[in-house]
C-alpha cells in the first residue's frame, strides 16, 4: 500500500508539469484551433531564461517570475510575428510553422546555452513530509501541484469572471461576431499565445530540476502533455489538468507493475492512450463534439 | 451632412466586384430599407459598412470616415449590426450573449439595466437567460441577435434580413418592436429585408438595390408607390 501511494505522489509530481503544458495547448487551440508542436520547447527556452537570471545572481523565485514575464512577451511576439500572417493558412502550412517554431527554439537554446545539462536549483525545499513510514510527500511535489493549482484556478477566473476571458471564450468560438461587438481579435489572439507560454514557463520552470536543464528536456513531457490534451479534449481546460495528473500517475504506475514496461517503456503509457482515445471519444473526455469554426 | 453618408462605395470579395459604386444618405433617427432579389448586394452593402470586407469610396458616419478602418473600431463609434444568419455565440448563454454585446461599454449599471430591458421587450429571452443560444428557436435567436446589437446602445443599428425564418405573426411583432425602438430611442436604422410590406410600415427611406447598384431610393412613400418596384417587391 505505501508504495501505491508513493508511486501516485510521484505522478502527481510529474503529471503537473504535464498538465501545465497541456494546459498552454489546449489555451491555444481553444482561441485558434491550432495544436502548437512548439509549446515544450518554448517552455525548455523559458526554463533556459530562468536559469540564466538565476545564474546571474537573482533569487530562484524571482528568476522564475521574471523568466514566466518575458514568455509572456516573447509568447506574443510569435503570434504577432510568425503565426499572424499564416493565420487561415492551410493546416499544413500551419503544422510546419509550428515544426519549424520547434526546430528554432530547440537550436536557439543549443546555440545560447550549449548542450551540456546544466543544474537548475529547486523551487521548493529538498525536504519532504514522512507521512507514514513508507509515504513521503516532497515539498517539490507538493509544491509543483500547488503551482497547477493556482494557475489553473487564476485561468478559471479569468475566463469565467473578467471581460477579457469574455472575450477570449467568444473568439474561440466565434470570430465574426467577436468582431461585431468590438473585440480587437487580434489582440485576443495575441494575449492568448502569451498566456499559454507563460502557463509553458511555469511547466518547463517545475520541471527542470527533476528532468535537469538541457535543449531536449521537453521531449518527452510534449508528448505526454499532447497526450493529456488529446485525452482530456483539446478544447477542455479542466480536462487538461484532469488527463495531465492521469497519465503521470498512470504512467509511474505503469512503470512499476507492469513488469514489461519498465521505466524505459513508459512513453508507451501516453501513446496508447492516444489512439485509445482516438478510437473510442475522439473529441476526449470533457471535450465537445461539435466544432463550429467561422 | 446626413447622419449616413455613402458615396461611391465599392466592394467586393477577392477579385469579384460586388458593389459597384453606391450612393445613398440616411438622416439621424431615420429607418431606411435596402431591398434587392437575391445575390443583389445588400448583404455586401451592410458588410462593407462595417469593414467586414475591403472597401473603396467613402462612408461618412456623423462627419468622420469609416471606409479603412477595422470592424471593431467602426462597432466603437456605436454602430451595431446584425448579419444575415444571426451574429451571436451559440456555445454562449442568452446572459453571456447580452454581455458581450455591450463588450465596449464601460457603465456598468447602465448595462445591467439594459440587460432587464432586453428581458421586458423579449420575454421569451428571459425564461431563457441560461440557456445556450445554440438550443434557441430560429425565432428566439433572431430576438437574441437583435437584443445583442441593442446591448451596444448603438447609434446606427444594421439589420440583416431580420425575419428570416420566422413566423408571419411573429415577424410583425419584430417590426412593431423595431418601429418602438426606433420611436423610444431615436435608433437610426437600415433594414435589408425582403418582407417589403413590413418593412415599409417602419420605414422613411428606401433604397432598390440591383447587382450592385441602386436603380431607385429616396423617400420611401415615393419607392412604395413606384410601379416598377411594387411589381417586383410588393407582388401586386
Ligand atoms: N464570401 C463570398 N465570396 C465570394 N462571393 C460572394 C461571397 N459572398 C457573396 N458573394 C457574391 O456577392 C454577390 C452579392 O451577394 P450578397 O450576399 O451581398 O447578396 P444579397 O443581396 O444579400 O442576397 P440574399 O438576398 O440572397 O441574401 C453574389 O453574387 C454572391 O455570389
Ligand atoms: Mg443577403
Amino acid at each position: 500500500m505505501g508504495t501505491f501511494f508513493q508511486l501516485l505522489i510521484a505522478g502527481i509530481e510529474t503529471g503537473s508539469f504535464y498538465a501545465l503544458v497541456a494546459l498552454a495547448i489546449v489555451l491555444i487551440y481553444q482561441s485558434t484551433g491550432l495544436k502548437n508542436l512548439a509549446q515544450g520547447e518554448m517552455a525548455m527556452f523559458s526554463a533556459y531564461i530562468a536559469w540564466q537570471l538565476w545564474s546571474w545572481g537573482l533569487g530562484i523565485w524571482l528568476a522564475a517570475i521574471v523568466a514566466i514575464f518575458l514568455s509572456f512577451l516573447i509568447g506574443m511576439g510569435v503570434q504577432r510575428i510568425i503565426i499572424r500572417p499564416v493565420q487561415g493558412a492551410p493546416l499544413l502550412t500551419i503544422v510546419i510553422v509550428t515544426l519549424g517554431l520547434f526546430l528554432g527554439f530547440n537550436s536557439l537554446a543549443g546555440f545560447i546555452w550549449g548542450y551540456l545539462v546544466k543544474g537548475f536549483p529547486g523551487l521548493f525545499p529538498g525536504s519532504a513530509w514522512q507521512i507514514t513510514s513508507s509515504v513521503r510527500i516532497s515539498a517539490a511535489a507538493a509544491g509543483g501541484f500547488a503551482v497547477l493549482l493556482v494557475l489553473a484556478g487564476l485561468l478559471f477566473v479569468m475566463f469565467r469572471l473578467t471581460k477579457i476571458g469574455l472575450a477570449m471564450r467568444a473568439v474561440a468560438y466565434n470570430v465574426e461576431t467577436s468582431k461585431l461587438v468590438g473585440v480587437k481579435v487580434n489582440q485576443v489572439l495575441m494575449l492568448g499565445w502569451g498566456l499559454a507560454a507563460a502557463l509553458g514557463a511555469a511547466g518547463g520552470i517545475i520541471a527542470a530540476p527533476k528532468l535537469f536543464l538541457d535543449p531536449f528536456m521537453m521531449f518527452g513531457v510534449l508528448i505526454y502533455a499532447i497526450a493529456a490534451a488529446a485525452f482530456g479534449g483539446f478544447d477542455s481546460p479542466l480536462g487538461a489538468v484532469i488527463a495531465g495528473l492521469t497519465i503521470g500517475v498512470l504512467e509511474n504506475m505503469a512503470g512499476f507493475y507492469i513488469g514489461f514496461i519498465g521505466t524505459d517503456l513508459k512513453i508507451i503509457v501516453p501513446l496508447i492512450l492516444i489512439l485509445v482515445t482516438l478510437i473510442f471519444r475522439p473529441q476526449g473526455l470533457l471535450g465537445h463534439k461539435i466544432v463550429v469554426r467561422v | 451632412m446626413s447622419f449616413l453618408e455613402v458615396k461611391n462605395l465599392e466592394a467586393g470579395y477577392g477579385p469579384v466586384q460586388v458593389l459597384r459604386g453606391l450612393d445613398f444618405a440616411v438622416e439621424e433617427g431615420e429607418v431606411a430599407v435596402i431591398l434587392g432579389a437575391n445575390g443583389a448586394g445588400k448583404t455586401t452593402t451592410l458588410r462593407a459598412l462595417t469593414g467586414m470586407i475591403s472597401t473603396k469610396g467613402s462612408v461618412l458616419f456623423d462627419g468622420e470616415e469609416l471606409v479603412g478602418k477595422d470592424t471593431d473600431a467602426i462597432v466603437r463609434r456605436r454602430i451595431a449590426h446584425v448579419p444575415q444568419g444571426r451574429g451571436t455565440v451559440s456555445q454562449f448563454s442568452v446572459e453571456d450573449n447580452l454581455q458581450l454585446g455591450a463588450y465596449i461599454r464601460k457603465d456598468k449599471a447602465a448595462i445591467a439595466a439594459d440587460k432587464e430591458k432586453m428581458f421586458v421587450m423579449f420575454p421569451r429571452l428571459l425564461e431563457r437567460r441560461k440557456q445556450a443560444a445554440g438550443s434557441l428557436s430560429g425565432g428566439e435567436q433572431q430576438m437574441l441577435a437583435i437584443a445583442r446589437a441593442l446591448m451596444l446602445s448603438p447609434r446606427l443599428l444594421l439589420l440583416d434580413e431580420p425575419s428570416l425564418g420566422l413566423a408571419p405573426l411573429i415577424v410583425r411583432d419584430l417590426f412593431n418592436t423595431l418601429g418602438e425602438i426606433n420611436r423610444e430611442f431615436g435608433t437610426t436604422m437600415v433594414v435589408v429585408e425582403q418582407n417589403a410590406n413590413l418593412a415599409f410600415k417602419i420605414a422613411q427611406k428606401a433604397f432598390v438595390l440591383e447587382t450592385g447598384s441602386i436603380v431607385a431610393g429616396g423617400d420611401a412613400k415615393t419607392v412604395e408607390s413606384d410601379d416598377s418596384v411594387r411589381k417586383a417587391y410588393l407582388g401586386y
